[in-house]
């Protein structure tokens, strides 16, 4: 069964990157550029895994995060942080959000699809 | 991946403009916090994407630059002049990077590292944080970082193999997401396990609470695996569960020190600093550190090989617009994206094809009113009506398409904004770009090659128009000079103009410095105008002001003659004390021109409207011989060469006289007039332009050629080179004929 996978980011290349991974990986993406995007997206979804950018526009990943926490549909939806970010006070305030995992930046397509594997089968 | 790659070159762009911008907003003194977001998120997005793609100088820059901007929104520093400075440095050396990784070039090191020297004193206190490719290491999951012979466990001579690990959750980790299920899963993908289940803690279900964490896990993993490995595993969930890991000596030995699993949130071993990875195994801090081998293609960031220069990036007019929203491939979130911003990006060459097609039908058109002509339809009304929509709905065509090759000027016009801060820097000016109109629109590759020539007049501007700051100050100007840039459309062309607030331009000089030459006569009588226009011959250089920056040996008749190459005219005006304005004139497009059909000793051709001045008739007063095959043409008050179109293509030989032939009237490159003698003007329309280099390579004094109306294939001609080839011939004639 593949699975399916939103994947937020505002910037198109790594949008690109991570749906070409995740295809390679024989899962289905989903895109989203932004946070506010994502939850829209969302929307019409049943994914099994979100991959998340911090830095955003209108609505960033900390925000993000909380809202889909807030929401009953997706408390248990494991959601990764991938970021260039690694300051511990950042991991700190995504795990209170709500954050599943936390993956530092440079894309690494290996890295990823294990990570997914492990929070979502 | 290539594709990726120059994805990410493109976004780049977008990126590098909307930092321009920002820094722009900035400069004007109209920040807010969006603004100094958008400027970091930009540098920050052009660092993620470099760091996918291997490009270590890139991110180290990119990085160093970031931690100013994330000092400036967290407020410890504060725009100042000084900084926005800096940070337009650092923008365009950026720019420089970006580029240099594009095209496999060399970076400007040098640069680098004075832009970063200047970085490092900005940023206060942080001169420590030193930034190697190892901080970009894949730290959080090193999956194969950590998984080095002596990451188990150093020093034990003969470790028994295998592991046992004790797993007990927190209610915290389910919160999170997180599912020992696939925590389990992973632990088995790494060897055979035995799982078993503890329920100690298990109450009775009077008193189960349901939210509460009561289950745990012992795992035997069978594998020769390090610790490391394991740790991995549990990477997302430490702190949020006890996690013992013992050899299986130990195993069941719960009595060991310090090694009880105890209850949720009291157990000592793990410590809680979720999401902290344990500490990487340091790395040579010279070399760039090891990237995990992997299968080839097992992944994106595994193929990119960052030696090899990636193809140009392709661009189209949409993709401007485009920005957020071009996600190939077919899946929902990339169409919704597309559908929220209605763009797509498409590949150029697709665009160039539909050009081509549409200059097939644009002669199709053509031919076809004709054939009606020739069959005598052409007074029926159904036939005259249906043709007029057929030309109206042609030609509405051929405008969309060409819209869809336009792209702002934008970029062209922020890449001025550096020449101008580089070259007033470098000779001591204070120069202020105001840029207008850089929404408009021009065809893609005219702006490309409009891009030398405009650095050339910018750099002109600066370094001889606009004046020192003394200077200004002693002539009742502000102290900072401005140069203008504009953009706009007037009929059917864009018009772009490069004007100063300088001196203007120094008539004296420049005429004594021609004849100096020997360019002009001494006794040559002059206009302003004409002075003015001295500076656009070959080998006029003001050499006694050259400077580091226009003494490059380019003049500014390279200038015009490729704006000329671009079907383009460029004037000049100035006004001593107030400053010159240079004038620049396009087409919009350069797959269709406006030409003037010809007829030459039976032959049909094309010349370019935009060389043309005038056109006459020939007259016996107008014209004069000299010699046996010379022939001059009076204009006004003075004489032009005479050449004869069918003697310089070989069509025929000199005829006896041209009178009653018409001559047009052309200006060079050179600053200079001839007259062009050919038999009859035909037409005057636009006509599609044909390339003939791919076909026959570059054939002398032709430019393309197009297909006419009645399905006749015309020569388009290079008049410039046509003239300058026959002068080769006949320069003694030339010579004598400019003496009389």
């Amino acid at each position: 069964m593949s699975l399916e996978v939103l994947a937020v980011d505002d910037s198109r290349t790594m949008r690109d990157l991570i749906a070409h991974t995740l295809r390679g990986a024989g899962m289905t993406p989903h895109l989203a550029e932004d946070g506010q995007h994502g939850l829209e997206v969302l929307e019409g979804l049943q994914p099994d895994a979100i991959i998340t950018d911090i830095n955003m526009p209108r609505l960033d990943g900390f925000g993000f995060i909380e809202a889909l926490r807030a929401d009953p549909r997706w408390r248990g939806l494991p959601i990764l942080v991938l970021t260039t970010e690694s300051a511990p006070e950042l991991k700190q305030r995504a795990r209170a959000a709500g954050a599943t995992g936390w993956i530092v930046k440079p894309f690494d397509a290996e890295k990823l699809v294990k990570a997914l594997q492990m929070v979502a089968g | 991946m290539m594709e990726m790659r120059a994805s990410f070159f493109v976004e780049c762009e977008e990126l590098l403009e909307a930092l321009q911008d920002g820094l722009a907003t900035l400069e004007a003194g109209e920040e807010d916090n969006e603004t100094v977001n958008v400027v970091f998120r930009a540098v920050h997005s052009i660092k993620g994407g470099a760091g996918a793609f291997a490009l270590h100088d890139l991110v180290r820059f990119a990085h160093r630059f970031e931690t100013m901007l994330d000092e400036l929104r967290s407020g410890v520093l504060s725009v100042e002049p000084g900084l926005v400075r800096l940070s337009f440095s650092c923008a365009d050396v950026l720019a420089d990077l970006v580029r240099a990784a594009r095209d496999g070039t060399e970076p400007p090191f040098e640069r680098i590292d004075q832009t970063m020297e200047a970085l490092d004193e900005m940023i206060a206190g942080e001169g420590e944080e030193e930034v190697t490719s190892a901080d970009f290491q894949p730290v959080g999951l090193s999956f194969d970082f950590d998984l080095g012979g002596d990451a188990g466990g150093a020093g034990d001579s003969a470790p028994p193999v295998g592991h046992v690990i004790t797993f007990r959750p927190a209610a915290a980790l389910y919160a999170s997401g997180n599912e020992p299920r696939f925590i389990l899963k992973a632990l088995a993908a790494l060897g055979p396990v035995r799982v078993k289940v503890l329920t100690d803690d298990l109450p009775t279900l009077d008193s189960l609470e349901p939210e509460a964490s009561l289950i745990a896990w012992r795992v035997h993993l069978d594998a020769d695996v390090s610790e490391a490995a394991v740790r991995e595993v549990f990477e997302f969930v430490e702190g949020l569960c006890d996690l013992v890991i013992e050899r299986p000596g130990d195993a069941g030995d719960a009595a060991a020190p310090g090694t009880t699993p105890a209850l949720p949130g009291t157990h000592p071993v793990t410590k809680a600093t979720w999401g902290l990875p344990p500490a990487p195994v340091p790395t040579a801090s010279a070399a760039p550190a090891p990237q995990p081998t992997r299968p080839a293609a097992s992944g994106p960031a595994a193929s990119g090989r960052p030696a090899e220069p990636a193809p140009p990036a392709r661009a189209s007019a949409a993709e401007k617009s485009a920005d957020k929203s071009a996600d190939k491939g077919g899946d929902k979130g990339a169409s919704a994206a597309v559908e929220a911003k209605g763009t797509i990006r498409v590949d150029i060459d697709r665009i160039d094809r539909l050009v081509n097609l549409v200059g097939e039908l644009v002669i199709n058109q053509a031919m076809l009113a004709e054939s009606v002509q020739d069959a005598g339809l052409t007074g029926h009304p159904n036939v005259e009506s249906g043709l007029n929509e057929f030309m109206q709905l042609t030609r509405d065509i051929q405008e969309s398409v060409m819209l869809i090759r336009a792209q702002p000027i934008k970029s062209l016009f922020q890449r001025m904004g550096r020449i101008v801060r580089e070259a007033s820097s470098m000779v001591g000016k204070e120069v202020h770009l105001r840029t207008e109109g850089e929404a408009t629109e021009v065809d893609k590759t005219v702006i490309e090659r409009l891009a030398d020539p405009l650095t050339h007049m910018i750099r002109n501007a600066v370094d001889h128009g606009i004046e020192r700051p003394d200077g200004r100050i002693a002539s009742g100007k502000s102290r900072t000079g401005e140069i203008r840039l504009t953009a706009m459309h007037r009929s059917g062309r864009v018009l772009i103009e490069v004007s100063d607030d300088g001196a203007g331009i120094n008539r004296p000089k420049v005429l004594a410095k021609a004849i100096e030459r020997g360019l002009i006569d001494a006794d040559a009588q002059l206009t302003d105008s004409d002075i003015d226009n001295l500076l656009f011959l070959p080998g006029f250089s003001t050499a006694d002001t050259v400077s580091d920056l226009s003494g490059r040996g380019v003049g500014m008749d390279v200038v015009r003659s490729s704006i000329q190459a671009l079907g383009g005219r460029v004037t000049i005006q100035s006004e001593p004390g107030k400053g010159t304005n240079f004038s620049i004139s396009l087409p919009l497009t350069l797959a269709v021109l406006d030409g003037m059909v010809v007829r030459v000793a039976g032959q049909t051709l094309v010349v370019p409207l935009s060389v043309i001045e005038e056109t006459m008739s020939l007259t016996s007063e107008g014209l004069a011989s000299l010699g046996s095959e010379s022939q001059v043409l009076r204009v006004r008050q003075g004489v032009v060469p005479l050449y004869d179109l069918g003697v310089e293509l070989n069509y025929r030989d000199p005829l006896d006289t041209y009178v009653g032939r018409i001559a047009l009237l052309v200006t060079l490159e050179d600053g200079r007039s001839v007259a062009i003698a050919v038999d009859k003007i035909e037409d005057q329309r636009q006509v599609v332009i044909k390339g003939l280099h791919s076909s026959y390579g570059r054939i002398p004094g032709i430019a393309a050629a197009t297909i006419l109306g009645n399905g006749q294939i015309a020569l388009i001609l290079d008049i410039g080179d046509l003239v300058s080839r026959a002068r080769g011939v006949t320069r003694l004639r030339d010579t004598l004929s400019l003496a009389g």
